[in-house]
């Protein structure tokens, strides 16, 4: 079952710190980072069948790092992340893919990012028609099928 | 011991569904049995706020991520495009993007054209009405008139242009190039009780407003109405045989796991050009030690995919993202065999609109163009709204070397053997996805995009099932004959893509349905003697 595996608090710390690497705050476009509370306990709740990947991803992280990712210092925690990009693999995107998902569905960034906080159903979205009037040299142009003999 | 039924059909999705329908006429009793149920559009993910998380998981298109109890899970290790499908009442037309072209006639005429493959045992033509047919009962969209393109009469109007169509029009007349607005089976006004499209955005993890046709909502009211008997959650293991080596029935899983055996006179196979191979495998026995309706051999091999080659940039002007229909438009300008490409066949291209927030954030930075830490965020506003995507769909030849079998180890939920697939791009297909992407190249490049990055091919491209079971004349270069009966068991059919010879360049389930209503139509005319 998915919920049999959770993260321990080492886990959990450096998914805070890793997070926060990918996406960090923003006061030019007034959003959080992805290690705001809200959204890390948005990932930790809807982990769900994705929660293996991201222990395998963490565990790798931290045999990379050789303690938590936060205690090293900036040059060496970058060094740290780019390594864990590169090698990580499935999981390592999985782990990304993740922090992504649940981040740019947050209401302060979607709101920043000047999209409406719905689901597509039942209001739909309006498209415009446009100009087909582009199509005339197309039709001009005319064409025919290949023979088939 | 149940009763016997007239007709029984293995599958519910676009084949099954169009036979179905099509031989209720006949009044004979019908059953069809799908592994799958029926699905409840008020779960379908544009419902709900994380409906762009759901493609990750539950609602991904791979059967393999799904892993849902109604999925069976495909080794699809050794190639490069992986199988997607959807298992329920409507089958993949709940899961696809309602892009509609049809094979063009000369589609069917490829080795007295370009001297490759086999030419099919029928012609465009014999096709025509049922294709007209079908448009009707799935409700399809589009302009009449395409020069390049066969012609159509799609009974609703067009998509709208939208940002991202008026786009890459400017660019397809920039360049001289043919486009045309997309036949679709996206309703564009109210019909035959689908709502018309509101937009939602993705259409294909399944449409809440129903406006795009699948046939649970199509073909599959009518047939129940008009009598056939449709049995959910019910896996079929094998077709049995009797002492004359025809079908006597199949053995199958229903709904609470418990075996069954259902005799049928007449069994219609509509799996998929991989669980059709898969099934016939499976129902190996002593007068059919290869499996059934193999002696040419040939039953999973010759699978063609479509190999797609995809590649998409960046605009500065905003385009329709996730607020509409993900294709709109096509163009058939590299459609037809030019040797001076170095390839013989050809490609369509489809055009897409754009992607949603979280699809771009992954997809991008996957691609390492959008970057972690401080730049993240002005690079993600640069992207997210302005993606353009072209994709050449390219001509699969059939090589027996791609093939299904049978997994010696993986099995489904009832222990039934997985299908296994074995898939190289050949060298022919490799050079027409480059020619496909440096046209691909140019047209964004006059668009304005930057940013630009491929797929190639899409890894999880593999829509198209075809091939495994091909039609023909000759019981040894094929597995049914040129009206979709086996040529080993006079009494078992298929109708699904398995019977398609050569693959074209477009997407087939139009053609598909279109065989099948064809097939029936032919059953139909030979009820009194079927089985000579």
């Amino acid at each position: 079952m998915f919920d049999q595996l959770t993260l321990t608090p080492r886990q959990r710390q450096d998914l805070r710190t890793i997070a926060a690497m990918i996406i960090p705050p923003s006061e030019e476009y007034r959003v959080p980072g992805a290690d705001d509370d809200i959204i890390q306990a948005d990932i930790l709740a809807t982990l769900g069948r994705d929660t293996k990947q991201v222990v395998t991803a963490l565990d790798h992280l931290s045999r990379l790092a050789g303690m938590p990712l936060a205690d090293l210092e900036p040059a060496a925690r970058d060094g740290v992340a780019q390594q864990f990009r590169i090698s990580g693999g499935v999981a390592a995107a999985t782990l990304v893919r993740v922090v992504l998902q649940c981040y740019y569905r947050d209401d302060r960034v979607l709101g920043s990012l000047g999209l409406e906080l719905r689901a597509p159903f039942p209001k739909g979205h309006v498209l415009p028609d446009g100009d087909w009037s582009l199509l005339d040299p197309v039709k001009a142009r005319g064409g025919s099928l290949r023979r088939t003999s | 011991m149940k009763d016997p039924v007239d007709v029984l059909i293995i599958g519910a999705g676009a084949s099954g569904a169009a036979v179905a329908w099509s031989l209720a006429e006949t009044k004979m009793h019908i059953l069809c049995l799908e592994q799958g149920g029926w699905m409840n559009p008020a779960e379908y993910p544009s419902t709900g706020r994380d409906w762009e998380a759901k493609f990750y998981g539950e609602w991904s298109s791979s059967p393999n991520v799904r892993g849902r109890p109604e999925d069976y899970p495909i080794n699809d290790d050794n190639s490069p495009i992986k199988v997607v499908n959807y298992n329920a009442v409507g089958g993949s037309t709940v899961m696809y993007t309602a892009h509609w072209p049809r094979l063009h006639p000369s589609d069917f005429k490829v080795k007295t054209l370009d001297g490759v493959a086999d030419d099919w045992p029928i012609d465009y033509d014999a096709l025509t009405r049922f294709f007209e047919e079908n448009d009707r009962m799935m409700g399809t969209s589009g302009l009449s008139g395409d020069p390049l393109s066969p012609l159509t009469h799609p009974p609703m109007p067009q998509q709208p242009l939208g940002l991202s169509g008026a786009i890459i029009g400017k660019a397809m007349n920039k360049l001289g190039w043919h486009w045309w607005p997309s036949d679709t089976t996206v309703a564009t006004m109210d019909y035959e009780g689908r709502a018309r499209c509101i937009n939602l955005g993705h259409c294909t993890p399944a449409c809440a407003q129903g406006a795009k046709s699948s046939t649970d909502i199509t073909y599959w009211p009518h047939a129940i109405r008009a009598g056939v008997e449709l049995r959910t959650h019910c896996r079929v293991r094998e077709i049995t045989t009797d002492e004359n080596g025809m079908a006597s029935g199949v053995v199958y899983y229903d709904k609470d796991g418990v075996e069954q055996f259902q005799p049928a006179h007449v069994v219609i196979i509509a799996c998929n050009g991989v669980g059709t191979p898969r099934l016939l495998l499976n129902s190996a026995s002593g007068r059919f030690p290869n499996g059934l309706a193999n002696s040419s051999g040939l039953v999973g091999k010759n699978l063609m995919f479509h190999p797609y080659a995809q590649i998409y940039g960046f605009v500065k002007e905003p385009t329709d993202s996730n607020r509409a229909p993900p294709t709109c438009l096509w163009s058939k300008e590299f459609y037809d065999t030019d040797l001076s490409r170095g390839f013989v066949r050809g490609y369509g291209i489809q055009f897409g609109r754009g992607a949603g927030p979280v699809f771009e954030a992954v997809a991008s930075e996957q691609k390492g163009i959008l970057p972690w830490g401080a730049d993240h965020h002005r690079v993600f506003r640069k992207l997210n709204g302005h993606r353009l995507a072209v994709s050449a769909i390219c001509e699969d030849l059939p090589e027996e070397h791609n093939r299904v079998t049978l997994d010696p180890v993986l099995k489904d939920s009832h222990g039934i053997p997985a299908p296994k697939i074995d898939y190289t791009i050949s060298e022919n297909s490799r050079k027409m996805m480059e020619h496909g992407l440096a046209r691909g190249r140019e047209i964004l490049e006059t668009a304005g995009a930057t940013d630009i990055c491929i797929n190639n091919p899409i890894p999880w491209g593999g829509w198209h099932l075809l091939g495994t079971a091909r039609m023909g004349t000759d019981p040894e270069r094929s597995v049914v004959n040129e009206w979709g009966r086996a040529h080993d068991v006079k009494n078992l059919f298929i109708v699904d893509g398995s019977i398609f010879v050569t693959s074209g360049g477009v997407n087939p389930t139009s053609t598909i349905q279109a065989l099948a209503l064809y097939i029936a139509d032919q059953m139909k005319q030979r009820l009194a003697n079927l089985f000579d």
